[in-house]
């Protein structure tokens, strides 16, 4: 069915392609600057071809400050995981682009697997990211979203070895999410070497598409990143933007720009 | 019991980490696996622990104390090894395995101070690189155990987010793993974590139980307080399954079970995943962690370790807790009484003993007495006025 959420993962990655250049996802953490205007962000990265919504975690192991400080502050301004499955819906709805929810697995366990996957399925979501789940974890989640069609991402990792990698593709996850460094999320100066290498590594081995996150902030790097895989993960780079930003509109301007920047760089043209 | 091969106690334990981690996480679990069944290993470890901690520690009959309460109480003495609490047992045996796996740096959190003294100090001996992630509120209070590690020549790093105590030290030292693991082991300090650690430092800590066996006749009570869990199940690792022998394990109550200021993931809490495992903890509805509750550092933790989750439900430990207020009052009467000041983790296991002498007249109890209170002496004295 054309609404399914693993096809349209597949169609935002074939169009891309068609394009000749890898999708853009950028990140936003759900309820900030603050739950009211978080909608605004999502719809002023008009230039991304999916998101990635995270519903905040207020332990959340994968995430360096930058992602860290914007979940307690989501959390504090009384983010919960039901009014951000409502933003899921919202992004969805008023973007029209896929949209795939990131959390950890406490929040989705407490809620009860099945009945995340159907609030995000209804939602209008295509996928879903559980940052502290490894492939030996991951079946209950992957079982829970095959049943509704919500397409379950999978890390691979610099330090994954050739067996885990078999492994992990064997258990048939929508997508491989990337690691493109040895670290937490994070703004870094340049492109890890690791990313390049692992995005070899992952298509000697398997079709499945290949997203490649953390570490990837500037143009220069999400171009570089593009290269090599079927679509870039830039988050702390604008959650960033929108902590620092004096008020809502003034997040929202330098979100779409910033995201612009990187669509350009991405496509192989200046703005 | 050996966890399954999935790293599960029951339904507890597992591995709930970044895929970062996993491949480090079993090169540990075959490393610990391989050096545990080596005899050379096992050799070297028997060594350290008899000539530089001090063991065997004894068991110390409290003949006074027992007097005043009507019970017949006996004190395994795990203060009286080197650096003053047992998590010397742990981190030398940790310490061993990362250099026969090839790291040269290590990296710890700590809560009271003692994990990280005991990992600074097993970091000296074997020349090892050692960080310690410890939030800024223990670093206050626990001022004199940051300036030992620095003598001892480690890193103190400061955890400064949301309650900057235990949780947020092992989720910082989590982080940092995941960007140095190439290079570092993760010396953690209880039975907590993803697998192999519920299982690798329960091992190292079995050696407390394996001595009461030897040091007393089988007690009628076994009891020890329980942070993440690691001096009460290397005691009761030797005594489960003795349906002779009632084991109880004792959270830290804090302000009390019903203010919800408490640190008692086993008596209050529910299952979740914290820290890469997945066993009892102190949450929200919507899965967040809450910020636990105790005056001493070592237990104010919102988890517990898995295997403890594990016997929880199989009814094989009773799990109880007790207030601040008890410890502190049991943390006197042991200073008073025996001449031996009790680190106030400890004191909290002993204050069940006082609150439940009733019931316990004549009965045989052995009491870990797990660390020393030097750290705890300034705390106390702020308290006291």
């Amino acid at each position: 069915m054309a609404d399914s959420g693993t096809g349209r993962i597949r169609s935002m990655f074939f169009a891309a392609a068609e394009q000749g250049r890898a999708a853009l996802l950028p990140f936003m953490t759900a309820g900030i600057p603050d739950p009211e205007s978080s909608l605004a962000m999502f719809q002023a990265m008009t230039a991304a071809d999916g998101f990635e919504v995270g519903i905040p975690y207020a332990d959340p192991l994968m995430d360096g400050p930058v992602i860290a400080s914007a979940g307690r502050r989501a959390i504090n301004l009384g983010m919960t995981i039901d009014a951000g499955l409502e933003l899921v819906h919202q992004v969805a709805a008023t973007t029209g682009k896929p949209v795939i929810v990131m959390t950890y697995a406490n929040p989705v366990l407490q809620y009860g697997i099945d009945r995340f996957v159907d609030a995000i399925a209804a939602g209008g979501a295509v996928g879903m990211i559980i940052a502290d789940l490894p492939v030996e974890e991951a079946t209950p989640f992957l079982e829970g979203g095959r049943r509704r069609d919500v397409g379950m991402a999978l890390f691979v990792a610099p330090t994954t070895t050739d067996e885990r990698l078999e492994r992990i593709v064997a258990a048939q996850p929508a997508f491989l999410y990337g690691v493109a460094r040895l670290g937490v999320t994070g703004e870094q100066s340049e492109l890890a070497a690791t990313a390049g290498e692992l995005a070899q590594r992952v298509r000697a081995a398997t079709d499945l598409p290949l997203v490649l996150g953390v570490g990837i902030s500037t143009p220069d790097q999400a171009s570089e990143a593009g290269a090599v895989a079927d679509g870039v993960i830039v988050g702390s780079a604008l959650v960033r933007r929108v902590l620092e930003a004096e008020d809502p509109e003034r997040a929202a301007e330098a979100l779409g720009a910033a995201v612009d920047e990187l669509a350009a760089a991405m496509r192989g043209s200046e703005l | 019991m050996t966890p399954d091969e999935r790293g599960r106690f029951g339904e507890y334990g597992g591995r709930f980490a970044p895929e970062t981690l996993l491949s480090a996480l079993d090169e540990l679990e075959a490393a610990f696996a391989e050096a545990w069944e080596d005899d050379a290993f096992r050799a070297e470890l028997d060594a350290l622990l008899a000539t530089y901690v001090g063991r065997p520690t004894p068991v110390y009959h409290a003949t006074r104390i027992s007097e005043q309460l009507g019970v017949d109480l006996w004190l395994k003495r795990e203060d009286l090894a080197h650096t003053g609490a047992h998590k010397i047992n742990n981190t030398v045996g940790q310490a061993l395995l990362t250099r026969r796996m090839g790291k040269p740096r290590v990296i710890a959190e700590t809560g009271a101070g003692q994990h990280g003294v005991a990992t600074a100090t097993a970091s000296a001996l074997l020349g090892l690189d050692c960080v310690v992630y410890m939030g800024t509120k223990d670093m206050e209070r626990q001022a004199l155990n940051v300036y030992r590690m620095e003598l001892l020549g480690a890193e103190v790093v400061s955890v400064d987010v949301g309650a900057a105590t235990l949780k947020e030290a092992v989720s910082e030292a989590l982080r940092d793993w995941v960007a140095s693991v190439d290079s570092t082991h993760y010396i953690i300090g209880s039975v907590v974590g993803p697998h192999p650690f519920p299982w690798m430092v329960r091992e190292f800590q079995r050696v407390i139980g394996e001595e009461m066996r030897t040091q007393l006749k089988r007690p009628d009570v076994i009891v020890a307080c329980v942070g993440g869990g690691s001096n009460s199940i290397g005691a009761f690792s030797a005594y489960i399954g003795d349906p002779d022998v009632r084991l109880v394990g004792i959270e830290a109550g804090g302000y009390g079970i019903a203010t919800g200021k408490h640190g008692a993931s086993l008596s209050a809490g529910s299952p979740g995943v914290l820290h890469g495992s997945y066993t009892y903890l102190l949450q929200d509805e919507g899965g967040q962690i809450l910020e636990a509750h105790s005056v001493s550092a070592g237990l104010d933790y919102p988890g517990v370790g898995p295997e403890h989750a594990f016997l929880r439900d199989a009814g094989a430990v009773e799990y109880e807790s007790v207030t601040d207020e008890q410890a502190i009052a049991a943390f006197h009467l042991l200073s008073r009484t025996e001449g031996i000041i009790p680190a106030l983790e400890p004191a909290h296991a002993l204050a069940w003993v006082v609150d439940n002498a009733d019931a316990l007249r004549g009965k045989t109890i052995a009491m870990v007495l797990s660390g020393r209170g030097d750290k705890d002496v300034q705390e106390v004295a702020g308290r006291d006025g």
